[in-house]
């Protein structure tokens, strides 16, 4: 039956080569759009380097303060890490990092743009960077200020050319200070945002005084590391229990808000301390993704109810000799599945083409999208989803034909 | 075989009413031949058709083999048009994109018949309509004789007891038709197929056991 399906299908789709090469297009089209977009989600939350314990880490990024009239939003302080999570019970390790900066320097009267990120040295055994050469700040040079620096495989081929020698043990200037180079990392994408940066210095090397500033609002975050994934609850309840103890730091102010978030609540949460943007972030996702589908899949209904008309001959003579409507709608349903399924081969080779060409051009550095089993997954269930969503509604139609009707027309 | 009592047919449209078929009363015996004659518009294939459960009357009650049609739900009127009926069509009505063989193999699909039942009953079927040699062609590259064949294959392919046949040799020139007419009479006569055939063609119709006549929707004969 299966068999006798397919090449009716195939018959079809060869008889009317402009309709089909229309279905097939806005499949395909479609399909690309949405592939290369979930490679690209993919790629930013699925992702784990360089933080690969994300299953027990918890991140901390934002502050706000809200009163009645206003509100204040920003990055934390080294202070109120220092000295709020760092004290924390249930972490075993407190990763803080600055966001990153940018500066100018010139080297061979070329101008280097290098954006710059300080941290401590927790930073260093809470993430698992990729060392192409030399190794981690360490502790011991933390705590000496030492100016020394670990530089991104990307910056250190911008600052010290292409070949193959060792930058480890090399200087480096950014903000008009010498850093030495005692490690080079595998780079990040700037999606990365939390982690992504030029080159890594110890927080104790920063030029404004850590702890001049009490306030709880600065330019920091922290990854706070649980022993465990069990304890990953407990570090959030003991995160909240601390925002909520916090003294508030002024009159005009009634509120304040602070996370510690899974890595995909902190990565959408969009400047709303209410509520994780998890939700917005997927119904918008969501909503462009059916919006994308729409109307194709209106063509695609458009199209097979004027091929049912063209069909209905056909129609007749199945119901005459024994199909039922029942089996008129699966038939229908899997010619549908066949052509968008053809057309999802063709989505998938093109969105192969299409991300080699985003991938050459750099669009966004390091961010090398690809056609793993995830984004194929999903293709699959979009062809479904497309093939049965556009197939229901004319097949439906084609049932319910009156055979005297049908085989008059 | 087929028995209507009482059959009527009334199309409706907001502003007219028009009776096709006017309370039919019709026995047909198993293994019988009958032809049905009649002028363009007299309800004859309207009567083929409801015969054949493709159309619903208006009233009266249709019972064949025995069993009363009326109640049916969609899937038994399928079920029973696939076990007990056979159609043959003016304009064949095959399906182009498919080749011969598929196209006779059609009614079986609906049966739990394997591939290799479908394509053993498919082939003595063509065999029998003397088509064996025409499996892997398409319609489109037929005569009008051998594609009224093909239907025939395809009507008695699932060994039907009744078959219906409008106008099958309406479209054909006479030797074509004679051919047809010839096959439609050794099915009748060596199977014991009833068959019940609406035709214009007096000639053809003298052939068949018996003749009915229409007029306006009403038996005349």
């Amino acid at each position: 039956m299966l068999k006798n399906y397919f090449k009716i299908a195939i018959a079809v789709l060869r008889r009317r080569k402009f309709f089909t090469f229309i279905s097939l297009f806005g499949i395909s089209f479609t399909l690309t759009i949405l592939m290369v977009l979930t490679a690209f989600i993919d790629k930013v939350v699925n992702d784990d380097y360089p933080d690969k314990k994300r299953d027990r880490s918890l991140y901390i990024s934002h502050i706000e303060l809200r009163g009645k009239e206003s509100m204040n939003s920003s990055g934390l302080s080294y202070y109120f890490l220092h000295h709020y999570v760092t004290k924390m019970r249930t972490p075993v390790k407190v990763a803080i990092s600055s966001g990153y900066s940018s500066t100018n320097t010139y080297v061979n009267n070329r101008k280097i743009v290098i954006n710059y990120k300080y941290t401590n040295a927790d930073f260093w055994d809470v993430l698992d960077f990729d060392f192409i050469e030399g190794k981690p700040i360490s502790r011991q040079q933390i705590d000496n200020a030492d100016r020394v620096t670990v530089i991104s495989e990307d910056m250190k081929k911008a600052y010290f050319g292409n070949d193959d020698s060792p930058a480890v043990g090399k200087y480096i200037e950014a903000d008009n200070v010498k850093y030495r180079v005692c490690g080079v990392v595998k780079s990040l994408p700037i999606t990365s945002y939390l982690l992504y940066s030029d080159i890594y210095l110890p927080v104790t090397t920063s030029k404004t005084k850590l702890d001049a500033d009490k306030g709880y609002m600065g330019n920091y975050g922290a990854i706070i590391l649980a022993k465990n994934t069990g304890d990953v609850s407990k570090m959030k309840k003991e995160y909240a229990d601390i925002v909520a103890k916090l003294p508030i730091p002024g009159k005009e102010w009634d509120h304040i808000n602070s996370h510690a978030d899974s890595y995909l609540e902190g990565y959408v949460r969009t400047g709303n301390e209410n509520s994780s943007g998890v939700a917005i972030a997927f119904g918008a996702i969501t909503i462009f993704a059916l919006f994308v589908m729409l109307l194709p899949t209106l063509n695609l209904i458009n199209v097979n109810i004027t091929r049912i008309m063209e069909r209905s001959s056909e129609i007749g003579v199945r119901k005459a000799f024994g199909a039922s409507s029942k089996t008129l709608v699966y038939q229908f349903l899997v010619e549908n599945l066949i052509l968008t399924l053809l057309g999802g081969i063709i989505g998938v080779v093109l969105s192969v083409i299409v991300m080699y060409f985003i991938n050459d051009a750099e669009f966004i550095a390091n961010l090398d999208l690809s056609l793993n089993f995830t984004v194929l997954a999903y293709a699959l269930f979009t062809c479904i989803f497309f093939g049965l969503f556009s197939g229901v509604y004319p097949a439906w139609r084609m049932s319910k034909l009156n055979i005297v009707n049908a085989l008059k027309a | 075989m087929i028995r209507l009592q009482n059959i009527e047919k009334v199309y409706r449209t907001n502003t007219i009413q028009t009776l096709a078929l006017n309370s039919i009363n019709l026995d047909i015996e198993k293994g019988e031949f009958l032809s049905v004659m009649g002028p363009s518009g007299c309800g004859k294939s309207t009567l083929l058709n409801i015969m054949g459960l493709l159309d619903v009357p208006s009233g009266g009650t249709i019972n064949i083999d025995g069993q009363s049609t009326i109640s049916f739900s969609d899937k038994e009127l399928a079920k029973f048009r696939n076990q007990k009926l056979g159609f043959i069509f003016q304009s064949y009505h095959l399906i182009n994109d498919l080749p011969v063989l598929d196209n006779v193999e059609v009614p079986l699909l609906y049966r739990n018949s394997t591939a290799k039942e479908r394509k053993t009953l498919a082939t003595a079927a063509l065999e029998k309509v003397g088509l064996s040699n025409r499996m892997k062609h398409f319609p489109t590259q037929l005569s009008g004789g051998q594609r009224q064949r093909v239907a025939i294959a395809r009507a008695i392919v699932g060994k039907p007891e009744v078959i219906l046949a409008d106008e099958p040799t309406g479209n054909l020139d006479s030797a074509m038709g004679n051919e047809i007419m010839d096959i439609l009479l050794q099915l009748n006569r060596d199977d014991g197929t009833t068959i019940v055939m609406v035709t214009h063609d007096e000639f053809m119709a003298q052939k068949t056991h018996r003749l009915v006549r229409l007029f306006d929707g009403s038996q005349v004969q």
